[in-house]
Formats: C-alpha cells, sequence, structure tokens
C-alpha cells in the first residue's frame, strides 16, 4: 500500500512538476497537459510494442527501448507544448484556450499512435519495469525495483530543474512568470521565453505519462482526463505543507504534495466507504482538495503577513510607495 | 548617441481619427549627455521614450543608437542596449524573486546561457554593486524585493538599468512615485551613476528645478513638438522662473498648471 502510493506519488509528481512550471512559474494556466500526458504514454508505448515486433531482428532496438520510450514520451509531451505555445504566440489565442485546442486535436492524434485503438496493454513486455529490474539485480524483490526506479526518476527530474532554475535562462524564466516587462527590459524575448517552458512543462508531462504507462502496464487514449486537476491539487498540497520561496524547496515539495495527493486519493478509495464516498467521487474530492487549498491559502496564511505590512507602513511611513500622485 | 529623426507616433482612438502623439520629432543627443525633457501632461514626453524603447511603434521618422537603426526592432532586442526606468517602483523588478537574482538577472544583457546565474564571485561582485546604493541591501541579498520600500526598489531597479552600461538611459519620472526624502535620494544616485559610467541618458521629469540641475541640456516639449531646446552657458544662466517664462512663451498659453510646476 504505501510502496504503491509512494510509486504512484512520484510517477505522477513528474507530471504535477509539469503543472507547476505552467501554473506557477510561467503564471500560464496550460490545459494542454491533459493531451501531452497521454501522448508520452502512447509513444512510449508504441516504441515498446515495435521493439516487441522487431525483436530478434534488431537487438539494439530492444535494448534500447527503454530509454527510447521514455524520450519519446518526453518529446511528445513536449511536441504538444510547442503547439500550444505557437498556437498562443504567433495567433494570440488566450493560453486556456491554445490548450483546449491542442488538448483535442492530440486525443485524435494520441489514437493514431496508439495505432488506431484506445488501449494498448504492455503486460506481455514492458521493457521499462524489466529495465528497472535488472539495473538493480535479478534478487530485489519487483515491488522495491519498481519504487527506486521511481524515486530514482523522480529525484533525477527534480535535480535537475533545481538545477536549471539556478541558471541564467532559469532565472530569466522565473522573472518572466512574475514581471514580463523585467524580462524584455534585460534584451530577452520573452515569447521564445515562454515556449521554452511550455515545451518543458509538456515534455515532463509526457515523461510522466511514459512513466504511468509502465507502472499501469498499458497506455490508454484517456489518461490525460482530469490530471490538470490533479497536478494542481498537488502542487497545492505542496505549498500548504512546505512554506519557502527557494526554488530548489518549492520543486522537491511538489513531489511532497503528489505523495500527499496519491495518499489521500488512496484513503478515500479504501475508507471512504466508512463516508459513503465511492470512487465516483474521486474527482469530487480532488475539486474541493484544489478549493480547500486556495481557501486555505487565502484566509488562513495571509492574514498574519498582511497584518505585518500594516505595520511596517505604520513605523515607516516616508519609505512606502506613494503612486499615481505627483508634486 | 541617439538620433530620433522625425519620429511620428499616433494613436488608434476606434473609428475617428487617430490622435497625433509625436509629430515629426528630431532630437539628437550626442554621447556622454544628459537631457531633461520637460512639458506639460500630454506633451509627448512618455511617448517620446516609449518610442525609443520600442514600447509603442513609430509610423514614420527613424531611431538610431550608436550608428545603429532600431526602427524596427522589437522592444526586447533593444532592451540589449538601453537601460531604462520608469514611474512605477514595481515595474522593472521581479518581485517574488530574490536581490540577488535580479542583480544577476540584469548584470547580462540579451539572450540567456544554461550556465550558473550566481556563483560566489558572482554573488560578491553584485553585493559591491547593491552596496553603493548605501541602503544596506548587500545584507539583504537573499530577501525578495517585494520585501523592499518604493525607494530602495526604484533605486534597485535604477543599479539595474545601469549595470550593462547601456548606451542610452532613459528615465520617464522616476522619482515622481517616491516620497521627496526617497526621491532626491534616487535623483542624487542617478546623477552618480550616470557621471561614474558616462551614459547618456534621457530624463523626463515634471520637476523644473530638477530638471535644470541633473542636466547639461533642458528640452521641452508641448503637443508632440520640441518648443525649446536649450544648453551650454544659456542653461546655466537660467533659474526655475526663466524656464517658466520659456514655457509660457513656447506655448503661447498660460494656464493654471504652471503653478504646480513651479512647487
Amino acid at each position: 500500500m504505501i510502496q504503491g502510493i509512494l510509486v504512484e506519488g512520484l510517477v505522477y509528481g513528474i507530471l504535477a512538476l509539469g503543472v507547476f512550471i505552467s501554473f506557477r512559474i510561467l503564471d500560464f494556466a496550460d490545459l494542454s497537459v491533459e493531451g501531452s500526458f497521454p501522448a508520452g504514454a502512447a509513444a512510449a508505448a508504441a516504441i515498446v510494442a515495435a521493439a516487441a515486433r522487431a525483436e530478434g531482428g534488431a537487438a539494439w532496438f530492444g535494448a534500447a527501448a527503454p530509454f527510447l520510450a521514455v524520450a519519446a514520451g518526453f518529446a511528445a509531451g513536449g511536441l504538444a507544448g510547442f503547439a500550444t505555445s505557437l498556437v498562443h504566440h504567433k495567433l494570440k489565442v488566450p493560453p486556456l484556450l491554445a490548450g483546449i485546442v491542442t488538448m483535442t486535436g492530440f486525443y485524435s492524434i494520441n489514437l493514431r499512435v496508439l495505432g488506431g485503438r484506445p488501449n494498448l496493454p504492455l503486460i506481455k513486455h514492458n521493457p521499462l519495469l524489466d529495465g528497472a529490474r535488472s539495473w538493480l539485480g535479478a534478487s530485489a524483490p519487483p515491488d522495491l525495483a519498481l519504487l527506486a526506479a521511481a524515486l530514482l526518476a523522480a529525484l533525477a527530474v527534480a535535480g535537475i530543474l533545481d538545477l536549471f532554475f539556478h541558471t541564467e535562462k532559469g532565472i530569466a524564466m522565473g522573472a518572466l512568470g512574475d514581471n514580463e516587462a523585467s524580462v524584455i527590459q534585460v534584451g530577452v524575448n520573452p515569447a521564445s521565453l515562454r515556449t521554452l517552458g511550455i515545451v518543458l512543462a509538456n515534455g515532463l508531462a509526457g515523461l510522466s505519462g511514459a512513466l504511468a504507462a509502465a507502472y499501469q502496464g498499458f497506455a490508454d487514449v484517456n489518461f490525460g482526463a482530469g490530471v490538470v486537476a490533479a497536478g494542481l491539487a498537488s502542487v497545492m498540497l505542496g505549498e500548504l505543507a512546505i512554506k519557502s520561496h527557494y526554488i530548489g524547496v518549492q520543486i522537491f515539495r511538489v513531489l511532497f504534495g503528489s505523495i500527499l495527493f496519491r495518499g489521500l486519493m488512496y484513503a478515500a478509495r479504501s475508507w471512504g466507504y466508512l463516508a459513503g464516498i465511492t470512487p465516483n467521487d474521486l474527482r469530487l474530492l480532488t475539486a474541493l482538495l484544489i478549493v480547500g487549498a486556495v481557501a486555505v491559502s487565502k484566509y488562513a496564511m495571509k492574514r498574519p503577513k498582511s497584518a505585518r505590512r500594516t505595520e511596517a507602513a505604520r513605523s515607516a511611513p516616508a519609505s512606502g510607495a506613494r503612486r499615481g500622485g505627483r508634486p | 548617441m541617439i538620433r530620433v529623426d522625425s519620429a511620428t507616433v499616433a494613436f488608434s482612438q476606434g473609428g475617428g481619427e487617430d490622435r497625433i502623439v509625436l509629430k515629426e520629432l528630431s532630437l539628437e543627443v550626442p554621447r556622454g549627455q544628459t537631457v531633461s525633457i520637460i512639458g506639460s501632461n500630454g506633451a509627448g514626453k512618455s511617448t517620446l521614450l516609449n518610442a525609443i524603447a520600442g514600447t509603442v511603434p513609430l509610423v514614420s521618422g527613424s531611431i538610431v543608437v550608436d550608428g545603429r537603426d532600431c526602427t524596427r526592432d522589437p522592444e526586447w532586442a533593444r532592451a540589449v542596449y538601453l537601460g531604462r526606468v520608469r514611474q512605477n517602483p514595481l515595474a522593472g523588478t521581479a518581485g517574488d524573486m530574490t536581490i540577488l537574482d535580479n542583480l544577476a538577472l540584469a548584470s547580462r544583457k540579451g539572450r540567456r546561457r544554461l550556465r550558473l546565474a550566481v556563483t560566489p564571485s558572482i554573488a560578491r561582485d553584485l553585493a559591491g554593486r547593491v552596496a553603493e546604493l548605501g541602503m544596506g541591501l548587500e545584507n539583504r541579498l537573499r530577501e525578495n524585493v517585494s520585501k523592499l520600500s518604493g525607494g530602495q526598489r526604484q533605486a534597485l531597479t535604477l543599479l539595474m538599468a545601469v549595470l550593462s552600461r547601456p548606451s542610452v538611459l532613459l528615465l520617464d519620472e522616476h522619482t515622481a512615485a517616491l516620497d521627496p526624502a526617497n526621491a532626491d535620494l534616487v535623483s542624487a544616485l542617478t546623477k552618480r551613476f550616470i557621471a561614474e559610467y558616462g551614459l547618456t541618458a534621457l530624463i523626463v521629469t515634471h520637476d523644473m528645478k530638477r530638471a535644470l540641475e541633473q542636466a547639461g541640456r533642458v528640452v521641452m516639449m508641448h503637443e508632440g513638438r520640441i518648443v525649446a531646446d536649450v544648453a551650454g552657458a544659456e542653461k546655466e544662466r537660467m533659474g526655475v522662473p526663466d524656464l517658466v517664462d520659456l514655457f509660457r512663451q513656447a506655448r503661447g498659453t498660460d494656464y493654471a498648471e504652471d503653478r504646480d510646476l513651479l512647487s
């Protein structure tokens, strides 16, 4: 049970990191994740299926299949993000609508990638899982091997992101969502920087989709339904649990929030019947979780902060900015 | 060096005739010169700066900075060699990022690379720079900019604008939103930075006294045109009342706002 929650939390935590980048860093309400997540799953599954068909013929293909599948997942997701960015920047379509366009279009693209079927099973041949097990030695218990692989993947992604957000490009991306003018001021094209961010966010969603397909044992065209809300809920739970303005902490707390979210969902599935909650109610629960997190951060957390501010303003009336008034 | 050549800017008013805000305005500022731009509300002062920065497009005319025609370049491309501080202290900085990150962002212009933005040596260098402001910010480098007062934030924005030694520094009433004490402080810093870095600067202001003090040349605008341009010995002889007289002459009218300009 704990192991399942952790693996799910880490695998979907990579998706939540993508949501964190678009919603929190870029301030870009991106729904294309609902298309890029299944796109990653479909691309990975298609590679694995092709590798299975080519078995015997090209040994290198079989050996490289796990890497190829994960890379294809990232690339497919990134492509969806690029489509959204293109629609947004070139046609000035608002982010929400641009995301919906991508998400809608990728439903059909994902079906094609899956070979015209809504579902592609990986039960017989799952090189991602097999690969994870073989690295850790055949003697390791399979459950533990799975957890170690998920942990390794999630920590690697989080570590790379932490590093990235300390580079010149990463810092500029952080400033972009905060105040676009400050980024223009230092000679950076905001459109290309935002495109990079959206591609990165959706690439992570695709990567997460590829890993989720390996973990679930199949890729499904409906994988994407509700993932934005799940990702947002994870991000917000993390923010409620751990306060920090350090980017590194903010990144790792997304993974923590994702595990927390999966734990809550597991609890609702397992013991929810005691309160009359059925699996059908999980989406409603997710929605309430988001609303609850927003309400708590708005009313419970902000109060001491604004109190501090008025106090500061009272003690130093001359230092406050007076806007609009001209002498 | 900057040369604005018969620049015209018009804003569409929806349906009717366009409102012309700059009328074939020409202005040349040699390297190292500081110019104060004064004029009543709606004279086109801010529009001139916006046109130079690329925030608003020209209908006709051209803008050349250090021999480079940038008339058609987007705002971000021009920002590589222009420094700019606006009236709103919140405009030029990212509030939810640390002082250090903001400085690191501004210390290099143009395309960003995949390399650590703040190394210990960069941090030391930037701490030294921010210490020049004399506000103790060098001890608060890891604090978010949103925690600074308006005066501190505007001083930081000014430092960020000059850090990369721009070809032209554009200041659009950058002290107007501050209280008098902070406005004096930021003005003094402005003068110091311009002298220290040998910058070419255009300063829009409402304050005639400051306009005379801070620049070797004063340009007066009215209804999208330059109506007076004084420099050198002529400017040195002038006091605020002379400037107001000149303003009245050039405009040919007189109204209550002049009293405000004297204050």
